[in-house]
C-alpha cells in the first residue's frame, strides 16, 4: 500500500511537558498544550511559558478554535487561554467535573457536567438545559447557534436561544462523542459498542459504521468536508461523505495499517493529507491521493499513546503530545 | 496487572453503616490514598478532593446480552481519575442502598478501557444485624447485595441478642456461604479485611470452600485463607438442600457451629458441585457458555477450579451473570487430588440440572 515512505523525523523538535497531554492547538503561531496536571503551556521553542489554569486540579478535557484554548477541570472550572498569555475563567461549577467542551469561532463556549449543558455566547450570556442522561460529547453545529449533544439513546440538537424542546436523533445505546459534517447534513456519534452511528439530519435516516476493535475517540473532517477520519482501529478509518447518502452502502478507506491502534487523527487544513497518532507513540502523515506515507515520529521500543494532535492554520506545522508528557513540533520543510 | 488500580465496591442497605465504614477508610492512617466514588456527597463528613459524586446511570450494552448492564458514569469517572494517576492507589465505589451490584461489577469486565486500567478487588456488603433478616424478606436488592458479596460486614451486633444473631447469620449463609463474614459494632473491622482482598483475582478462587464448613462462623481465626487441602472431612457440600430451619450440628469436623441455624432461602441459593478426577474442556466450555447464556439473568456469581484432562495446570473461572472470565493458573501439585469444583449463587437455581450438567462434562 505504501508507495513511498519518507521520513520527516529530523524536522521534529522534541518537547518535554512533564504531564499527560490532554489537548494541543496552535494559538496563532504559538504551539499550546493543556496538561492533565492543570497546566497550560505556550511552547514557543526556547521561550516556553507555563500557566496554572486549574490549581491543584486535573484538566479533563480541552478544545481549541480561533486563537483560544479552553480547558475543563475536575475543579468544575472552565478556563480560556490565549496566545498572548491571557487567562480567563469562563465558568466555575463548584463540586462538578467538566465532562465535555465545545467552541464556536465567534467566541461561544459550551460545556457539560453530568446531564447539565450550558452555552455561553460571546457577550457572556449563559443558557442552560438538562439532557435525558449524562452528556459525554458535544459540538456546535455549523449553521446557527445550535449544539449537538451525545447521550444515552441518541443525540439532542439544542438551540440555546430558543425555548423550543431540543430535536432528537434516536438510536439505542450509549453515545460518547458527536460531530456534525461541515455542510450540516450528517450527524455522527462514537458509541460505547465500538461503532459509529450516523444520521442524515434532514430525514433522520440511520447509518451504522462498524468494525472497530475499540472505541473511536477522535474524529477529523477533511478540509473540503467530504471525508471523516476516525480513530479506534489499527489504521485510520476514513468514511466518504461526498454523495447525498454519505457512507450508506459504501466502505471506508483505510490508511496507515500498523500493528498499533490509532488514537488521534487530524486532517490537514488545506490538503488531502491526514496526520495520525498511535497508541505506541508513533505519528505519521498519509497523502490520500496516492497513499504515500511519511514518518513523523517513531520509537524503537514502545512509546506512550498519542493523546493530542493539531495542525496550525496554514498546515505547515504539526504538534503532537502523548500520555507520558512527551510531545513534538514538526516544521514541514518548504 | 500490578499497575491496575484495585477497585472495592461497597454496597449495603440504607442505614447499615456504609458511611461509617467509608469515613473510617478516609480518616484513618493506613498509608493508602483512596479515590472514593459516592452517590451522595453530603453523607461523607470529610473534605477530600478525591471524593467524586456519581449518578448511578445504568445502561444496557447492545451486545445481545440481555442482562449486560453497565454503569456509564463509572466508565467516565474512572477515565477521569486515571488522569491523576499517582495521587491515589485504590478506588472505592459506594452504591446506593437500593442498587444492584451487578452493573458496577460488570463495568469492570465489559469496558475495555476501564479493564485496562483497573481491576475489581471485591464486593463488600455492609449489613445491619438488627434489620437484615426482615429486609431479606421484603427487599430483593438486600438479597442481591448479600448474594453478590465477597466480604460481608454484619454490623450493629451490639443491638441483637444471641438468638437474633444466629438467625441473621443463618439467613446470610443460606444465600451466600462463601463470603468472608465479619461481625462488627460500628464497622470496627481491620481495614485490610475489607480492602485488598483480591476476591476477583482468578488466583484466589481457591477460597471456594464454604468458609463456615471449614472454620465456623464464630472462629476468630485471623486469616481465613485456609489452604486447599485442609483436614476437614466434609462430604460433598451436603449442607445445601435439606436440614433447613433447625439447629444443625451434623458435620464431624473439629470446629463448632455455635448453634448456627441453617436455612434454605426459597428464592436465592448457592449450589456447590464437586467432581473427582478430570473434566473434558470440550464438553465443559460449551456447557458453561450455554448455561450462562440461558440462565445468566438468574446466576449472580459463578466460580470454579477445574482439572482439565491432559492439562497439568488448574483452570479457574469466575462469572457475573452472563460474563465469564477464565484462565489457566498454577500446576497441580504432586500428590494434590485432581478434582473440579464449581459454585453458583443465584435465584431459583435448577440444582439437579446444574449437577447433571457438570457431571456430564467429566472426562
Amino acid at each position: 500500500m505504501a508507495v513511498t515512505q519518507t521520513s520527516l523525523t529530523e524536522h521534529v523538535t522534541p518537547l518535554t511537558l512533564g504531564a499527560e497531554v490532554v489537548g494541543a492547538a496552535f494559538l496563532g503561531r504559538t504551539p499550546a498544550f493543556a496538561l492533565a496536571d492543570g497546566t497550560g503551556v505556550l511552547a514557543e521553542v526556547g521561550a516556553e511559558q507555563r500557566f496554572t489554569l486549574h490549581e491543584d486540579a486535573t484538566i479533563l478535557t480541552a478544545q481549541s478554535m480561533a486563537g483560544r484554548m479552553v480547558t475543563g477541570g475536575d475543579d468544575g472550572r472552565v478556563v480560556e487561554l490565549r496566545g498572548d498569555g491571557s487567562v480567563t475563567e469562563l465558568a466555575n461549577e463548584k463540586g462538578k467535573w467538566i465532562d465535555a467542551l465545545a467552541l464556536r469561532d465567534d467566541g461561544s463556549t459550551a460545556w457539560t457536567m453530568g446531564k447539565t449543558v450550558k452555552a455561553r455566547d460571546p457577550k457572556g450570556e449563559v443558557k442552560e438545559m438538562s439532557a435525558p442522561s449524562s452528556v459525554r460529547g458535544l459540538c456546535f453545529m455549523p449553521k446557527g447557534y445550535r449544539l449537538a449533544l451525545a447521550h444515552y439513546n441518541g443525540v439532542s440538537m439544542w438551540f440555546p436561544n430558543t425555548a423550543a424542546e431540543p430535536d432528537g436523533l434516536a438510536w439505542r445505546g450509549s453515545h460518547l462523542d458527536v460531530t456534525v459534517s461541515p455542510d450540516g447534513r450528517f450527524c455522527i456519534t462514537a458509541m460505547q459498542e465500538h461503532a459509529l452511528h450516523g444520521w442524515r439530519i434532514a430525514d433522520k435516516k440511520d447509518m451504522r459504521m462498524t468494525g472497530y476493535p475499540s472505541k473511536t475517540r477522535s474524529f477529523s473532517w477533511s478540509h473540503d468536508g467530504k471525508w471523516l477520519a476516525t480513530s479506534g482501529a489499527e489504521a485510520c478509518i476514513v468514511w466518504p461523505f461526498d454523495s447525498k447518502d454519505g457512507p450508506m452502502g459504501k466502505g471506508p478507506r483505510e490508511c496507515g495499517v500498523r500493528p498499533a491502534r490509532v488514537t488521534r487523527v487530524a486532517f490537514h487544513p488545506r490538503a488531502m493529507v491526514l496526520a495520525a497518532g498511535y497508541d505506541d507513540g508513533w505519528v505519521m502523515l498519509f497523502r490520500l491521493g496516492d497513499g504515500a506515507e511519511l514518518m513523523v515520529h517513531r520509537y524503537e521500543d514502545k512509546g506512550s499513546p498519542i493523546s493530542a494532535l493539531a495542525w496550525n492554520e496554514d498546515g505547515k506545522r504539526l504538534i503532537f503530545g502523548a500520555e507520558d508528557g512527551t510531545a513534538g513540533l514538526l516544521d514541514l520543510p518548504a | 496487572m500490578s499497575d491496575k488500580i484495585p477497585v472495592t465496591v461497597l454496597t449495603g442497605y440504607l442505614g447499615a453503616g456504609k458511611t461509617t465504614l467509608l469515613n473510617r477508610i478516609l480518616s484513618e492512617d493506613h498509608g493508602h490514598k483512596f479515590a472514593v466514588i459516592v452517590n451522595e456527597f453530603g453523607e461523607i463528613g470529610i473534605d477530600n478532593d478525591l471524593v467524586v459524586g456519581a449518578d448511578e446511570e445504568v445502561f444496557e450494552m447492545n451486545n445481545g446480552c440481555i442482562c449486560c448492564t453497565v454503569r456509564g458514569d463509572l466508565i467516565r469517572i474512572v477515565e477521569g481519575l486515571m488522569k491523576r494517576r499517582g495521587k491515589f492507589d485504590a478506588i472505592i465505589v459506594e452504591t446506593t442502598g437500593l442498587a444492584d451490584p451487578a452493573p458496577v461489577a460488570q463495568t469492570f469486565f465489559v469496558d475495555e478501557d476501564v479493564q485496562e486500567r483497573s481491576r475489581l478487588d471485591a464486593v463488600v456488603t455492609v449489613a445491619d444485624a438488627k434489620w437484615l433478616s426482615a429486609r431479606l424478606k421484603d427487599a430483593p436488592e438486600a438479597k442481591n447485595q448479600i448474594a453478590f458479596a465477597d466480604v460481608i460486614i454484619l454490623n450493629k451486633m451490639d443491638l441483637v441478642s444471641e438468638e437474633e444473631a444466629r438467625e441473621v447469620e443463618g439467613r446470610i449463609r443460606a444465600i451466600n456461604p462463601y463470603a468472608k463474614l465479619h461481625k462488627t459494632t460500628k464497622c470496627q473491622v481491620p481495614l485490610d479485611a475489607v480492602l485488598g482482598r483480591n476476591a476477583f483475582d482468578l488466583e484466589r478462587i481457591l477460597e471456594i470452600e464454604p468458609e463456615f464448613l471449614a472454620c465456623g462462623p464464630d472462629c476468630d481465626h485471623p486469616d481465613h485463607d485456609h489452604s486447599h487441602d485442609h483436614g476437614h472431612d466434609h462430604h460433598g457440600h451436603d449442607h445445601h438442600g435439606h436440614d433447613h430451619g433447625h439447629h444443625h450440628h451434623g458435620h464431624d469436623h473439629g470446629h463448632h457451629h455455635g448453634g448456627l441455624k441453617v436455612y434454605h432461602d426459597e428464592e436465592m441459593q448457592s449450589v456447590a458441585i464437586r467432581i473427582d478426577g478430570d473434566m473434558d474442556p470440550n464438553k465443559f466450555m460449551p456447557w458453561i457458555n450455554d448455561l450462562v447464556q440461558r440462565e445468566g439473568p438468574n446466576i449472580l456469581r459463578s466460580k470454579g477450579i477445574l482439572a482439565f484432562k491432559d492439562d497439568p495446570k488448574r483452570f479457574v473461572f469466575q462469572g457475573v451473570h452472563m460474563i465469564l472470565d477464565g484462565d489457566s493458573q498454577r500446576e497441580w501439585k504432586p500428590g494434590e487430588r485432581r478434582e473440579s469444583k464449581v459454585v453458583f449463587i443465584g435465584r431459583n437455581l435448577k440444582e439437579d440440572e446444574l449437577r447433571k450438567g457438570v457431571a456430564s462434562c467429566a472426562a
